[in-house]
């Protein structure tokens, strides 16, 4: 049995980071673009990353 | 590598039979845990890169595979022990397996290695810490990667994706181990695979013995994804303050880059593995729930144990 699975290229996870599959180059809010090295990315959404645009896990530690 | 030193009768007996030395009677009781982990440790790593002193024929000898399989089946009693005595095991279904493994790491208050090296460590302890790491990241990746071909489709598509990154991304340069590699050799330890062994505690070794585990029997897939998503987890934010570690004892270099690297990258790599690893194989696979909890559990108990060991080592109370 063959079935198509969701596969988006984009995902937002729940109280964390978006996550984004296959891109080459991201803009960030500065419009500084910053090459993409990985497969799958995970963009900030918290705006607390040290590492903008990039999340570093901080959104963890932010009270929900 | 070469075989490491044996620490008691049985892992004499099992370092001896490796090297291809005929051996007398049957393997004798261990001399401890200490004996035990050696042992197991060295019988694993004959299914990994192997040891250049070691007889190609250990692979297939039937009273070394008794004596791991009895080993190994020593160690899960013992592991599966730690986890039915925790309070940790609550009745999840699959749909909330993402949520349970968020709530066992945030419930995990285990002590922080990454704390003690972000601002107080020395430089002595931190080139022991990494030493004792060397054992695992040296081979990083590498036990999880005996499970690709026992998950589902899903699970299986998410699981390599997210080892395409810790191998690289087909970048030999940017493999994690290496990467690893090249960070002992700038701080001026030795590079080679399985270089400090002989000086890993016993929970290193427990704790390496484990994922060996995990990765090698069918019947733990569960406990193996488990366990990487419980490590994912606990990663970005640790790593983040080992680069800050390193950088305040004048460390950084290659070694803090390691580190970096995984701050962007498990950010990443924790989603995959509590979503797509672990959500998606418990709902291919319902009766796995137990087992991925089970895994993670085991992770944080074990890095729990070793950091307690490190402290407790170092006269740090804790
Ligand atoms: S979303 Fe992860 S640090 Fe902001």
């Amino acid at each position: 049995m063959s079935q198509d699975f969701a596969h988006p290229d984009v995902v937002l996870c729940p109280h964390g980071p978006m996550l984004v599959r296959g891109a080459t180059s991201i803009q960030d809010a500065d419009g500084t673009v910053h090459a993409v090295e990985r497969p799958v990315v995970a963009l900030c959404r918290c705006e607390k990353s040290s590492r903008l645009p990039w999340c570093d896990g901080t959104h963890k530690l932010i009270p929900r | 590598m070469r075989l490491p030193k044996p620490r008691g009768v049985l892992s004499e007996w099992v370092l001896g039979r490796l090297a291809g030395t005929p051996s007398v009677g049957d393997a004798p009781a261990a001399d401890g845990p200490d004996d035990e982990a050696i042992a197991l440790w060295a019988l694993h790593e004959v299914l990994y890169r192997g040891f250049e002193d070691a007889s190609d024929d250990a692979e297939g000898d039937v009273g070394l595979f008794a004596v791991r399989h009895r080993l190994e089946s020593g160690l899960e009693e013992r592991l599966r022990s730690r986890w039915a005595g925790s309070d940790a095991t609550a009745d999840v279904g699959p749909a909330g397996v993402p949520a349970a493994l968020e709530a066992l790491v945030a419930a995990d208050h285990g002590p922080s290695l990454a704390d003690h090296v972000r601002r107080h460590a020395d430089r002595d302890q931190v080139m022991e810490l990494l030493r004792q790491r060397s054992v695992y990241h040296l081979k990083e990746a590498d036990p999880t990667a005996w499970v690709v071909p026992r998950l589902p489709v899903r699970a299986k598509a998410a699981l390599v994706e997210l080892q395409f990154d810790e191998y690289g991304a087909g970048d030999p340069n940017r493999l994690h181990a290496h990467l690893f590699a090249r960070g002992l050799e700038a701080v001026g330890l030795r590079p080679e695979y399985g270089a400090y062994v002989d000086d890993a505690l016993p929970e290193t070794l427990e704790l390496n013995n484990a994922l060996s585990l995990f990765g090698l029997r069918r019947r733990l897939r569960g406990a193996a994804v488990g366990h990487l998503a419980a490590f994912e987890m606990t990663s970005s934010l640790p790593s983040r303050k080992l680069v800050q570690g390193l950088d305040r004892l004048g460390m950084d270099g290659p070694m803090a880059t390691y580190y970096d690297e995984h701050v962007e990258a498990d950010a990443v790599h924790e989603q995959l593995a509590a979503h797509d690893i672990c959500g998606t194989l418990a709902e291919d696979e319902p009766d796995q729930v137990d087992a991925i909890l089970f895994g993670a559990f085991t992770c944080l108990d074990l890095e729990a144990r070793f950091a307690t060991a490190m402290f407790s080592s170092w006269g740090v109370a804790r």
